[in-house]
């Protein structure tokens, strides 16, 4: 509990929150490029943050206080997560709450403020995108927490921080069979999670195919900047959670100085970076699935994530 | 062959390698579940089969067994190559469309149904599996999670050539089981039993051929109309 730790823990906080319309920026520049579009640039996010929060405050008639306070629950939540997952540094101030079950809470939280905030505006696009994301958080909100429960039962804990530093003391069990089910079962949950290809577009408003943008639909000015910088926060954590359950080097001990806090910032920067680039990159070859298969996605998921329970409970301690 | 050239597959090299090889078992099969193109289901086969041939190998090259490595090349030519090759020969015929229908559960539920039995038959092996712990008898359970996902397989899906695939992962299991079980199964058994499968999957391609000229398709629901 030295002022390293508290260090670390300000700049994780203070890293995601400037840095996630920065991810954004990358994806959807990386997807540009790709396309062989020029690209609004990696500060396009900022820029339409800026825009946002300048414009004037509107609340549609007939809505609640559940409207008005969703974006700050999604918001609190997801900042929360971010404090709180072990990103920089093991080892936080935050470390004792730093349990998979809070951090899963604390997501669906946030999902069920957004869901609740659609069904509020009392529009037909608001209940059909609240309808859809529950449908999809339903199936995802048990495969993140059996992953994360399969790579917990090697270590021991459901510590996050516990579970980071076990990866970097057996770099062996990382490449064993239950983290290789656990990991493709957790990219698939991040993209659903996420709203990202091919469960949801994030690029469009067609209203047929959209998720997440119909829940928001009715959000304007710092509201839906609020909104969208949260979206981003998330991507950005889980991205970045995603990267330190598997590839946990980098990342400073509970006691070290500021070279490893620094490195640290460093790796995690780098990682997120090159996953942010990995993913836009796939998104170009891939197609939106039809709403009526993204169950058969995430329950292939779920299974997968069962599975990596089930070896990792019967087939390690059999040996 | 006996000793000193194989020293090197450590008992904690030869647990977890054992340990990837019925997990990929169990990965095909629950694959084979989710797929509903025939195609990457015989492709996914011929990886399960090298999956099974993975395991008399590993075993063998550890015990320093000859006849282990005999018989894990064998099944491997035999699943990987020749069974894999004479479904896709059976499915070449095929002219409607290379896409199994929807089964008679849908394939959300047919993932969560093969999560049970994945659950179950771990339950149900932990009295076998503690007769005689070791890495090997561990590794069991696996064997038996594919040898439910497939007779689940085989009750859910209508197309001959699925039926067919469910009939082999079903063997894949058992023969899995066999490996992982016994020090080894003694090479006549083997042989005679890979040989029973490959005449099974040849009656079923011929079966397959007839259907087709009688009904225009594989569609194991056309054989109702035998009935009317």
């Amino acid at each position: 509990m030295n002022l390293m730790s508290y260090l670390a823990g300000a700049a994780q906080i203070g890293g995601v929150a400037l840095g996630a319309p920065l991810v954004i920026g990358v994806t959807r520049q990386v997807r540009a490029r790709l396309e062989g579009r020029v690209g609004g640039g990696v500060g396009q996010p900022w820029r339409d943050l800026r825009k946002q929060l300048r414009k004037q405050q509107i609340t549609p008639r007939g809505t609640t206080a559940v409207f008005a306070a969703a974006p700050a629950v999604l918001a609190g939540t997801t900042l929360l997560i971010v404090a709180v997952v072990p990103l920089v540094a093991t080892g936080s101030p935050l470390d004792p709450i730093a349990d998979l079950f809070a951090v899963v809470g604390l997501l669906f939280l946030g999902s069920v403020a957004l869901t609740l905030a659609g069904i509020d505006t009392g529009t037909s696009f608001g209940g059909m995108g609240a309808s859809r994301e529950i449908t999809i958080a339903a199936l995802v909100e048990p495969t993140i927490l059996l992953a994360v429960f399969a790579l917990s039962i090697p270590t021991g804990s459901a510590n996050l921080g516990a579970i980071v530093a076990h990866g970097i003391d057996n770099p062996g069990q990382l490449l064993s069979l239950p983290a290789v089910l656990a990991f493709v079962a957790l990219v698939v949950v991040i993209i659903a999670e996420t709203g990202r290809m091919p469960v949801d577009n994030p690029a469009t408003h067609l209203e047929l195919t959209m998720v997440h943008e119909a829940m928001v639909l009715e959000y304007a000015g710092p509201r839906l900047a609020l909104v969208e910088w949260a979206s981003g926060m998330r991507l950005t954590v889980l991205l970045a959670l995603l990267a330190n359950l598997f590839i946990p080097w980098g990342v400073a001990g509970p006691e070290s100085g500021g070279l490893a806090v620094a490195i640290g910032v460093i790796a995690i920067v780098v990682k997120v970076l090159i996953l942010a680039v990995l993913l836009a990159g796939a998104e170009v070859f891939l197609a939106k699935l039809r709403l009526f298969r993204v169950p058969e996605l995430l329950a292939g998921s779920f299974l997968l994530a069962l599975l990596a329970v089930t070896t990792a409970n019967f087939l390690t301690t059999g040996t | 062959m006996t000793d000193t050239g194989f020293a090197a597959l450590t008992d904690t090299g030869f647990a977890a390698l054992i340990d990837l090889a019925a997990g990929a078992l169990v990965l095909a099969a629950v694959l084979i579940v989710w797929r509903r193109d025939l195609g990457s289901i015989i492709r996914l086969l011929a990886w399960q089969g090298a999956a099974l041939a993975a395991i008399p190998l590993i075993r063998g090259v550890h015990e320093g067994d000859a006849a282990l490595i005999l018989i894990g090349v064998a099944i491997a030519v035999l699943r990987t190559i020749l069974l894999p090759w004479l479904l896709a020969r059976a499915l070449g015929a095929e002219h409607r469309g290379l896409r199994d229908a929807t089964p008679l559960v849908n394939t959300t539920a047919s993932l969560l149904i093969a999560a049970l039995l994945t659950m179950t038959a771990f339950a149900v092996t932990r009295p076998v599996v503690d007769l005689d712990p070791g890495p090997a008898t561990a590794a069991v359970p696996a064997a038996f999670a594919v040898v439910l996902i497939a007779l689940f397989t085989m009750a859910t899906r209508r197309h001959a050539i699925s039926q067919a695939a469910g009939f082999l992962m079903l063997d894949n299991g058992i023969a899995a089981a066999a490996f992982l079980l016994t020090a080894g199964v003694p090479l006549i058994v083997e042989l005679g039993a890979s040989l029973d499968v490959l005449f099974a999957v040849i009656v079923i391609g011929v079966l397959t051929g007839r259907m087709r000229s009688k009904f225009g398709g594989a569609d194991l629901d056309a054989l109702h109309e035998l009935r009317d």
